[in-house]
């Protein structure tokens, strides 16, 4: 890495090499079974210049290959935006717990064991569900290297468990599932089965939904399938640049329900969203977004914190293996003080969303939603009575959120990237077969 | 010979003689450039190179699988693959029986797209950029580029040995126009298997597009509930994939009994006039190729045909496992994943409705244009339109905002009523499954009328 990073200054001005190695190991069950066991090695290179002030990039698997690594960003550099910003400096970095060396001594054979407990105690509650399981070890290693004498150097450790199952009677079909994930090893698999049967449970009888606006409660899933998706392009700092979020001039106003505290955090130990700097090695630190209710900031990266005139978040991504982006961490939505129960009791005729399909596919700017509710139950006078299918909602996001009737106690991780209780709200509008 | 290909004889000879039931072996090189503007300038151009490979190796039914960059210690991958495979192993192995193939299959792209000089490209995307920027009200536009030429070697111990090469190009283009606080956004999705021509002289489709985000911004919402629905080429194209598509993808159904009792062959999904088609064979599409990743020859299925399945997509497992002939269908996105049972062209057959024939007998319906996206959970399946159009007594009324349809395969197929003449592929789409996305695939169909499709709404 230094000696690209050495040949690279001596064409360009500035330059930066990243470099990502990892190994994961899944294990795959399939139709109840163990199926497939995997072996990911990866390494990639990427190679950031500035050259006659405007940015060029180029990236590679081939190690060995820096010439070609370097032409390739010189030859893009011609064509790449003016760089506005400077590459971090040496800086100190918090200190954030992200490995656990536990994970290189956990056996096959344990992953094994884990699936198929997971898999026999969903299946002592259902015998004729069909369930799909992973478990999944990985270790990464990130180094970051700068003209300006930056450096960040660190290691992450995930392992991860999750179940998907499929009961099928006649045409109709119920699926059901639930992941967890965390840079320890997960040592049981109980939770996860409980939640999975208690899916089961709820969804046995079946129910139907009048199409008119209804109460509706989100789960930690439902919130996740459905409403979070626009709120990570309304806050991402670009989409505000580009004047294309709704709420891009709405800094220090009330845009939400006052219970709304929503914050990005890289900074929680043994999170697999966390990390002690983003892939430009800019320190992380936890960015408040939402604060009773009021927009307290979005999320940059290095360049577009600069043509905005303001600074950096530490929230530059390489998700895609190119230039940095501005992208979140972790999105935490922050608990209220109503149990599910009191919700649940709460509610004389309305819906409980618990997977909404499609939703994503919408005008996400805009905050437009609408999807098919693949996993919901209905509420009648205070009771769940039963799953509800063929069954479509639509609403905007910005609306639902400026009007909350409660916020859960209970907040819940979801996929690594977002960590949220359930919200309960007045109204949503539902057609039905 | 190249590095590559020294390495892909080595391998071949290496996953020979490890005692497993079956071992093969694929070796990738690429090449990508990727373009993105947002707003008025580029904002990112890179280049990318990369090469890798993997074995994989099954063993009394069990499947092992190692992935990785670093191409030496070749002997200890392929060992580590079979030790993880004789690890899941306890039953007996099955594959279809295949021929082993030796053969080069060079691009047939006079001028692979990584060789088009960035400034030739960039001048096109610019052209493009500025038709959506002199469009009054218009906020501001995204547009995201990328090419690849890969080439991709493949080995197996039944003594297969194939070199493939495969360009592809894709396009996407968003305008984004805002009214106050509304913001509506409008996407053009294109692509081919390497022809940068196909992405040129688009000006006027750009203009188009740019033109109905800022009409969005004063169109109602659609009251949600029950319509007679027409569908574009494009979406029903989306629609074919999505509803029916998926659902004859053979891993998800050889080892569940109750699936496999719902999709037997021979079932009714549709009326006599419906014939469902896929096919790597059918030529210069984005989902076409000569062999699949298991070196298995690529083939033209029919799904459906006069409404009643025929076939399903196999790989050499599936396809075993249910008795059936394997279809050519397992596809890998790249180097470090194993082939899955993947869609590959897939369409509607054309018949002989005209577009009058399909709306001049609904009251009130629904038109849909172009897409946005599509899923499916096999049994329900939405897809979102990008454009939306109120049908009022036979006719094309006013514009609506972008729908979500939605509805029950089994019911859904049933339900289609007209099929037109004017089949067109599209080739802008790109397909996602067990973390494989996107993958180059090609789907199409005529205009075609749907009666009871559920639509969300206000």
């Amino acid at each position: 890495m230094e000696n690209i990073l050495a040949q690279a200054k001596k064409v360009a001005d500035e330059a930066e090499v990243f470099m990502v190695s990892s190994e994961g190991i899944p294990v795959q069950f399939e139709a109840n079974r163990l199926k497939h066991i995997q072996t990911k090695q990866s390494r990639s290179l990427a190679l950031r210049i500035i050259k006659q002030g405007k940015i060029g990039y180029s990236a590679t698997t081939e190690l060995g290959d820096s010439q070609r690594l370097i032409n390739n960003a010189v030859e893009t550099a011609q064509f790449g935006m003016p760089a506005k910003f400077e590459f971090s400096s040496l800086v100190s970095y918090p200190q954030v717990e992200v490995f656990d060396p536990n994970i290189e001594y956990v056996s096959i054979e344990e992953m094994v064991r884990l699936g198929e407990e997971l898999i026999t105690m969903v299946r002592g509650h259902t015998p004729e569900i069909v369930c799909e399981a992973g478990v999944v070890k990985s270790l990464a290693s990130v180094r970051i290297i700068n003209s300006r004498g930056g450096q960040a150097n660190y290691r992450v450790s995930t392992f991860s468990l999750g179940i998907e199952g499929s009961l099928i009677r006649d045409t109709d079909m119920l699926f059901v599932g639930d992941s967890e994930s965390s840079c320890h090893p997960i040592s049981g698999s109980k939770a996860i089965a409980e939640t999975v049967i208690q899916q089961l449970e709820l969804a046995k009888n079946r129910a139907s939904a009048p199409s008119q606006p209804l109460p509706v409660i989100f789960t930690p899933d439902g919130v996740a399938s459905a409403l979070i998706l626009p709120l990570m392009a309304a806050f991402n700092g670009k989409t505000v640049l580009e004047g294309a979020s709704p709420i891009g001039n709405r800094l220090g106003q009330p845009v939400f329900d006052k219970k709304l505290w929503l914050w990005d955090d890289p900074t929680i130990d043994y999170r697999p969203g966390s990390r002690p700097c983003d892939d430009e090695g800019v320190p992380s630190q936890r960015t408040p977004l939402i604060e009773q209710g009021t927009v307290a900031n979005f999320i940059y990266d290095l360049q577009t914190a600069a043509l905005a005139h303001t600074r950096s978040t530490g929230n530059g991504d390489r998700g895609r293996g190119g230039l940095p982006i501005p992208a979140p961490s972790a999105f935490i939505i922050g608990a209220g003080d109503t149990t599910f129960d009191e919700m649940v009791n709460d509610i004389k005729e309305g819906l409980i969303i618990e997977l909404l399909m499609g939703a994503e596919q919408g005008n996400i700017l805009g905050g437009d939603f609408s999807g098919n509710v693949l996993l919901g139950y209905k509420v009648e006078s205070g009771k769940i009575v039963g799953r509800v299918k063929d069954t479509m909602v639509s609403g905007n996001v910005y609306q639902l959120l400026n009007q909350i009737t409660a916020i859960g106690s209970d907040a819940k991780w979801v996929g690594g990237f977002l960590k949220t209780p359930h919200l309960y709200f007045p109204s949503l509008s539902v057609a039905s077969k | 010979m190249s590095y590559i290909e020294d390495i892909s004889r080595q391998l071949a000879e290496e996953i020979q003689g490890y005692g497993a039931d079956y071992v093969e072996a694929r070796l990738e090189q690429s090449q990508t450039s990727r373009i993105t503007y947002r707003g008025r300038n580029l904002e990112s151009v890179d280049k990318a190179t990369a090469s890798g490979g993997n074995v994989r190796a099954l063993v009394k039914g069990g499947w092992g699988f190692v992935s990785f960059n670093n191409l030496n210690e070749l002997p200890a991958k392929v060992e580590l693959a079979v030790k993880q495979a004789q690890f899941v192993g306890n039953e007996e192995s099955k594959l279809a029986p295949v021929e082993p193939v030796v053969d080069i299959v060079s691009s047939e792209i006079d001028r692979s797209p990584v060789t088009i000089p960035l400034a030739e490209k960039k001048k096109l995307l610019d052209e493009y950029n500025d038709i959506i920027w002199h469009t009054p009200k218009l906020q501001t536009s995204i547009i995201g580029y990328g090419d690849s030429h890969k080439k991709v070697i493949f080995a197996n111990t039944l003594g297969s040995y194939i070199e493939q090469e495969r360009t592809d190009i894709t396009l996407r283009l968003t305008a984004i126009a805002i009214d106050g606080s509304e913001v509506q956004q409008v996407g053009l999705s294109l692509g081919s298997s390497g022809d940068f021509s196909l992405i040129q002289g688009l000006h006027h489709q750009v203009e188009q597009m740019s033109q109905h985000a800022v009409e969005l911004l004063s169109a109602p919402r659609v009251e949600g509930g029950e319509y007679t629905v027409v569908l574009d080429p494009v979406l029903a194209g989306v629609f074919t994939h999505e509803a029916f598509g998926h659902l004859s993808e053979a891993d998800f159904v050889y080892e569940n009994d109750r699936l496999r009792e719902i999709m037997v062959l021979g079932k009714k999904f549709g009326s006599t006039e419906l014939n469902i088609v896929d096919g790597a064979a059918i030529p210069g599409l984005r989902g076409s190729y000569k062999y699949d990743d298991e070196g298995v020859p690529a083939t033209k299925t029919y799904l459906i045909r006069e409404g009643k399945l025929v076939g399903r997509l196999h790989s050499r497992e599936t396809a075993a496992k249910m008795g059936e002939k394997p279809t050519g269908n397992a596809r890998a996105i790249n180097y470090r994943y194993p082939p899955i049972v993947r869609m590959t062209n897939t369409y509607i057959e054309p018949r002989l409705a005209s577009f009058e024939d399909i709306i001049g007998d609904i009251k009130e319906g629904v038109y849909a244009k172009n897409w946005y996206g599509g899923t499916t959970s096999m049994e329900m399946f939405t897809f979102s339109a990008g454009e939306a159009y109120m049908i009022r007594d036979g006719k094309v009324a006013e514009t609506i905002r972008p729908v979500v349809l939605t509805g029950n395969v089994f019911a859904t197929l049933n339900n289609i009523d007209a099929i037109g003449s004017d089949l067109e592929m599209n080739q802008g789409g790109g397909c996602g499954k067990g973390g494989q996305v996107p993958l180059p695939v090609s789907n199409g169909s005529p205009h075609i009328r749907i009666r009871h499709c559920l639509v969300g709404g206000r």
